[in-house]
């Protein structure tokens, strides 16, 4: 059994996750406890991937990603390799189709804080930067550690954008949801059902281990 | 020179107009009903909620200029602040509480041990009483050596023992703590018991202070303590809007 693909997913899943994580934790605090101009057009487009259909969303940045798009010939010229039809490429594909999944609880956690909890923080000397890092992440790490597991497990699964994006080419996009699917197209159900086997327990370990550290790191209540 | 206030600010259901001074190691008591607008005072002190106009100063300091468009953000006017309830960050123990604004490790210990609670320095808010946690909250609010404590209803979410309690040892407190207090509370013995100075307010404005006898002789024809000020209070209101309002003209605010 080719054990390539499996690889692929985590892999994929690991970059991802600690991406968006980064990416999105910042921003969920300027939605929560800023108001400006567009903000509600802005968390609309943010959502956006949760509602379209994955080859839409998939043909989309395919268009832009590639050699003639406006991201895909940026790229070009900084890296001189191409964008769509790699690892890379699978990798911002689903930084964006996974962001609601990462915002979300983010913003949810965020907004079940006392707002006076910050404002004694401003009174204490912090800066609103210091105060993210000191006060707000630290107690919404469940949300955080909410936000990771979804993105997690919502990579593990992806198919459809990855597919448009990445094609399958082995060792490098050909990742496990991939794998099985041309598996079963090729009436190799042999390989279609150990690849399954082994992705059902890895998920459940993944989420096994991200559920044991969220719930040692929760405070109060 | 001390604290200066004069700031105005429209609310939903009045406006506020005060102006007031507290000189340095003065402990004032803004007291009133609910509602009086005496929070969204110190919050405008605190730099918390933007006055509409009028100027907060302290010493050559300008916190707040309406009219040259300064304010200063509150990180910068150093002050204490103890919410109503608390606030205390639940993912730190006392100590790192209290160490969160402090200078040294040494200043901590002695602020918890000046309170009486050093023994509970490994625990988190959750595990104290609501008396502990006031006195880690006021303990925090002192290690950033503040130059204005302000001090919102400290001790309406304690019960009446704790509150005595409390409320006697800041009072033997204040000569060591040397820092001007803003005291808001509904209770005007605890106004009378901690303060040089009392502020009597309604509806977002200072009135005379003899209005505060008016309130003290209504208050001590009752028997049942508990409920003296609810009841100075309301008749208090009636008082204000029957006479006071009618009969003092312009004067009717002046302190």
């Amino acid at each position: 059994m080719d054990f390539v693909p499996l690889y692929l997913s985590i892999k994929l899943a690991v970059f991802s996750t600690v991406i968006l994580i980064i990416l999105s934790a910042p921003l969920a605090y300027l939605l929560v406890y800023f108001r400006f101009r567009g903000k509600s057009f802005l968390e609309a487009l943010l959502n956006l991937p949760m509602v379209l259909p994955p080859t839409v969303l998939g043909f989309y940045l395919l268009v832009v990603m590639g050699p003639k798009g406006a991201l895909g010939r940026i790229w070009e010229t900084m890296t001189s390799s191409p964008l769509v039809f790699t690892f890379t490429g699978i990798v911002f594909a689903s930084i964006v189709y996974s962001f609601p999944f990462a915002i979300q609880p983010m913003k949810t956690s965020f907004e079940k804080i006392d707002r006076r909890l910050l404002e004694s923080a401003y009174v204490l000397g912090l800066s609103p930067l210091a105060t993210f890092f000191k006060v707000i992440v630290p107690n919404a790490l469940g949300g955080v550690a909410a936000s990771a597991i979804l993105v997690f497990v919502h990579t593990m699964g992806e198919f459809g954008v990855i597919l448009m994006v990445g094609g399958s080419i082995p060792g490098e996009t050909r990742v496990a949801s991939i794998a099985i699917y041309e598996a079963v197209e090729a009436l190799n159900y042999r390989e279609a059902g150990m690849m399954c086997l082994i992705l059902v327990p890895i998920s459940y370990f993944f989420l096994l281990i991200i559920n044991r550290l969220t719930r040692s790191k929760i405070y109060g209540s | 020179m001390g604290l200066r206030v004069k700031i105005t600010k429209k609310l939903p259901h009045f406006e506020l107009d005060v102006a007031f001074s507290c000189d340095e190691k003065n402990v004032l008591a803004l007291v009133g009903p609910s509602g009086a607008g005496k929070t969204t005072i110190i919050r405008m002190i605190a730099g918390l909620t933007r006055p509409d106009s009028g100027m907060i100063s302290y010493n050559d300091e300008v916190w707040f200029d309406g009219e040259k468009g300064i304010v200063r953000p509150p990180q910068e006017r150093f002050l204490g602040f103890v919410f109503q309830d608390y606030m205390l960050f639940p993912h730190l123990n006392v100590f790192k509480n209290v160490a969160f604004a402090a200078e040294s490790k040494d200043e901590v210990m002695r602020l918890l041990k000046l309170f009486d609670i050093w023994h509970l320095k490994d625990r988190r808010q959750h595990e104290i009483s609501g008396g502990e946690r006031q006195r880690c909250a006021i303990c925090q609010a002192l290690a950033r050596k503040p130059r204005v404590l302000l001090l919102d209803e400290p001790f309406s979410a304690l019960d009446a023992n704790t509150r005595r309690n409390l409320r006697d040892e800041l009072k033997k407190l204040r000569t060591q703590l040397a820092v001007p207090i803003i005291h808001v509370t509904h209770d005007i013995d605890e106004a009378l018991f901690l303060a040089d100075d009392v502020l009597p307010m309604v509806n977002g404005k200072i009135v005379r202070k003899w209005m505060l006898q008016f309130m003290l002789k209504e208050r001590n024809t009752k028997k049942r303590p508990e409920d003296d000020f609810k009841y100075g209070f309301s008749r208090y209101h009636e008082f204000d809007r029957s006479v006071l309002y009618d009969s003092l003209g312009d004067e009717k605010w002046r302190i």
